[in-house]
């Protein structure tokens, strides 16, 4: 029997997507982020998005493009230029809204998701100004004689998740080659549509390597897309590293003027332009 | 020696006694202090690439990506030095935004993992400009825990003027030593808030030759020397 070929091109993914839709993407700041889905997000008429990020670039291009109702998040970063303009830049103009939590409670909030369950409770937050900017979130008590009390975290239920490996099968079996998974998976099996890009779409006997590496199974996957260079301008190692270069021009160089030169055409012209 | 290689060895003393514990240094001159730390007095300290590795000065002991250092903080065998955009009297802390959380004139990192840290286990904070500006009667939002909501151990402030802890009865913001060349007077002139101030306040310690030597192989390009303001 053969599995399910789940191939799909970035706009196809974006295809599936919808507006007012809550998307969590993976990776971290400036690390192994699903760019192509991004930018075929950014050609796309979709509005009104929620997204939950370890937020880099992603973010910012999002929010920059106007794509963004809400982001939920602890920090948004390109790592080696701390500050994201783009995202900070909306912020201090009133354009996106925003959850802001410490970056614990996100991992708790998508590890309850992932888990099915409502909340987990996390020390994180508590007494911090975490709890007045967020007035929705609620403490809880330890039912045994400690009696603790506890940030009640709230499941952060994705409608649909993006992210991007080193290397994959077209069933949807992924792996990650470099130090640190991230969130990935948890951001997979926190959500209702799972998409993942690559770098390599290779057959399954060629993923080969340490075991701990496939992070990800088909069970958890809807659509694959190969996607080389997909994460650039974020780091991708051992594919690549990040291009600091680009980044610093990204980061200096006014919306209109950068969509104009990289993002308004297809993903092979911005991969041809920043080749 | 330099400013920075003071601003180093003050950074490094805050993990002194730790022992087998993450140090999560943030930033250039703190990191050299967790390593320096690591390669001198404190040998038990575990020290992170910034990555996923763990390093014992240039050598790979280990494995400890995102996931795991959260379950490291809510373990509590981790002391971060953090930065600080403003700080008060009893440690808070604010890295997310400047102004009214809803309307931010300056929108900043964020709150990332401050909040959880504080909360969880020992904290420091090392503010290369200290000024008016930075130390301040009250932050604009509380990321960090101060100690007068919540946090577990707030041990040393290392800034380009002083060392600061938090030694007192009422676990207020003491000043306990001042670099070499700066009076306690300049120190009160950049703090925005009444510090508590012995009597006579010592000079942070100055470097050995052993550690300039040590802080010159990690940082040879001399980085360490940009993180400060230039006086």
């Amino acid at each position: 029997m053969t599995q399910r070929d789940k191939t799909m091109t970035a706009d196809e993914v974006v295809a599936e997507l919808a507006d007012g839709m809550t998307v969590g993407i993976g990776g971290w700041g400036s690390r192994r982020k699903p760019m192509a889905l991004v930018r075929a997000i950014l050609r796309s008429p979709l509005r009104d998005l929620t997204v939950v990020s370890y937020g880099g670039p992603d973010v910012g291009l999002l929010v920059a493009a106007g794509k963004v109702r809400k982001v939920v998040c602890g920090f948004v970063s390109l790592d080696t230029i701390p500050l994201e303009p783009h995202f900070r830049r909306a912020r201090q103009d009133g354009r996106v809204e925003l959850t802001e939590l410490d970056e614990g409670m996100l991992y708790w909030g998508l590890l309850a998701a992932a888990h099915r369950l409502p909340f987990l409770p996390i020390r994180a937050g508590l007494g911090s100004d975490v709890m007045r900017v967020n007035p929705e979130l609620m403490t809880v008590r330890s039912p045994y004689p400690d009696d603790e009390e506890f940030v009640a975290m709230p499941a952060l239920k994705l409608d649909a998740a993006l992210i991007h490996l080193n290397r994959a099968d077209a069933h949807g079996n992924g792996q990650y080659l470099g130090p640190d998974p991230y969130f990935d998976d948890l951001f997979l099996l926190a959500a209702d549509r799972r998409y993942l890009s690559c770098e390599r779409l290779v057959p399954t006997a060629e993923l080969i390597g340490p075991p701990q590496s496939m992070l990800v199974n088909r069970m958890m996957v809807d659509g694959v897309v190969e996607t080389p260079r997909g994460a650039h301008f974020t780091s991708c190692v051992p594919d690549y590293d990040r291009d600091e270069a680009f980044q610093k021009e990204y980061a200096e160089t006014d919306w209109d003027t950068f969509h104009a030169r990289y993002l308004a055409g297809s993903e092979a012209e911005y991969q041809a332009a920043t080749a | 020696m330099t400013l920075a290689d003071v601003c180093v060895v003050a950074c490094a003393e805050a993990w002194r006694g730790d022992g087998e514990i993450l140090a999560s240094p943030m930033g250039v001159i703190p990191t050299l202090g967790a390593k320096l730390a690591q390669a001198t007095f404190a040998p038990g300290l575990l020290v992170s690439d910034g990555e996923a590795y763990l390093m014992r000065g240039k050598q790979f002991e280990g494995w400890l990506p995102y996931r795991l250092v959260f379950t490291v903080v809510a373990n509590g065998r981790r002391h971060v030095m953090m930065g600080a955009s403003q700080i008060d009297r009893y440690g808070n802390q604010n890295i997310s935004c400047i102004g009214d959380w809803a309307h931010p004139t300056s929108q900043l990192l964020g709150v990332r993992g401050a909040p959880g840290n504080t909360i969880n286990h020992p904290t420091s904070y090392f503010i290369p400009k200290h000024s008016p500006k930075s130390f301040v009667e009250r932050v604009d939002m509380v990321c960090g825990l101060g100690y007068d909501r919540g946090a577990v151990e707030l041990r040393r402030v290392v800034t380009n003027l002083a060392v600061l802890d938090f030694e007192t009865d009422s676990r207020q913001m003491r000043l306990r030593s001042v670099h070499p060349g700066v009076s306690v007077d300049d120190v009160v002139a950049a703090t925005g808030f009444a510090l508590t101030i012995a009597d006579s306040v010592p000079t942070t310690r100055e470097p050995t030759a052993e550690e300039l030597a040590i802080i010159a192989a990690l940082d040879p390009a001399g980085s360490r020397e940009s993180q400060l303001p230039r006086s």
